[in-house]
């Protein structure tokens, strides 16, 4: 065991403020480890989430010395730059429910908003649909199919930040995964709901969302696409 | 931005990248051996081709510069609504009548 890591953790709501802990250096500790053994050996009353523990469910997730991760799959070495001193907050653009614990409804309602579900249609198949790997539909939604929701890409974005009613990458990611969809009905409705003042037409192309997504997806170029097609729907009138 | 707003400004943009260029290149090169204004207005008086240039150029900043101004308020203030967009409707035809009548007076015959 080395010199104790100095970690910083936010505390209560949006009016908190920052507590110190000193927690003993583990060969291959995750930031998740130290707060768990925050919440085991200092302070039981502190709130966090977490389930998986192995990157699947991106429930951990949390801003890190000021970036947001999956505090599982984020080693502790690989974030203090040589130093001790670990800065914990709640993700960002969310409302703090209580220390770490954020309000992810908001977040989900614009996945609904974004019109980010499946329309199969007023009638019932006969058969599955035929849908080629690799068609340029196919292999485009495959590029964002993997989200898993946690949020990190929308604590990530400049423009959450400064219009909260953005629908934020994650929602347009999903909505552009389904604009890809061919067994979809109902791609008007879609891109009317991700046209608009919040829509995909205010993203800055900061590309945060790309650069901290843990899963490798690329909102940026999902909102891209969803900018090109509202533009071609102009062009053809359909808008 | 609605969808309309954005291909208007991101095809106008395209318009105004050759356009300023062009306004650029043809004003440093009109001045280079000391021309006056009265010798410069004696040149484009008449000329149709630099006309229907300057038209196109006005129509487009007309369009172009409003829907940016707009998306800057909305972002930086708390202006939104109908009162921006009438106000901002207002700047677009002001900027078209003084371009065009900055047009006329210079290309016209």
């Amino acid at each position: 065991m080395t010199e104790a890591l100095n970690v910083e953790i936010w505390r209560g709501d949006e009016k908190g403020q920052f507590q110190s802990f000193a927690i003993p250096t583990r060969p291959h500790q995750t930031v998740l480890d130290v707060v768990t053994e925050v919440q085991r050996e200092h302070d039981a009353t502190l709130s966090y989430r977490f389930a998986c523990r192995v990157g699947m469910c991106g429930s951990c997730a949390m801003v890190v010395n000021g970036r947001p991760r999956w505090t599982c799959r984020t080693r502790v070495n690989a974030v203090i730059g040589g130093g001790n001193h670990l800065r914990l907050e709640p993700l960002r653009n969310f409302t703090i429910v209580k220390d770490l614990a954020v309000e992810m409804t908001q977040f989900f309602d614009k996945w609904k908003e974004a019109h980010g579900y499946f329309e199969p249609g007023p009638h019932e198949k006969s058969d599955f649909a035929v849908v080629s790997p690799q068609s340029r539909e196919r292999q485009a939604a495959d590029a964002g199919i993997e989200c898993i929701g946690c949020g990190v890409c929308y604590s990530a974005c400049d423009v959450v930040g400064w219009n909260k009613d953005y629908l934020g990458p994650a929602a347009l990611n999903r909505a552009w995964t389904l604009m890809n969809d061919v067994r979809d009905f109902d791609q008007a409705a879609r891109l009317d709901a991700v046209s608009g003042d919040d829509g995909c037409q205010a993203c800055h192309t900061h590309m945060s969302c790309t650069t901290f997504c843990p899963k490798a997806i690329a909102p940026t170029y999902s909102i891209a696409g969803l900018k090109r097609a509202a533009v071609i729907g102009v062009l053809r009138g359909a808008r | 931005m609605n969808a309309r707003f954005f291909a208007a400004q991101r095809i106008t943009a395209f318009v105004l990248a050759f356009a300023v260029v062009i306004h650029l290149t043809t004003i440093i090169y009109a001045v280079r051996g000391g021309l006056t204004a009265a010798d410069i207005l004696a040149r484009t008086h008449g000329n149709t081709g630099l006309a229907l240039f300057y038209g196109v150029f006005v129509i487009a900043v007309a369009i172009h510069a409003p829907i940016g101004l707009r998306n800057v308020l909305r972002e930086w203030s708390a202006w939104h609504g109908r009162t921006l967009d009438t106000s901002l409707a207002f700047l677009a035809l002001l900027l078209l009548v003084l371009g065009l009548r900055a047009v006329t007076a210079v290309f016209g015959s």
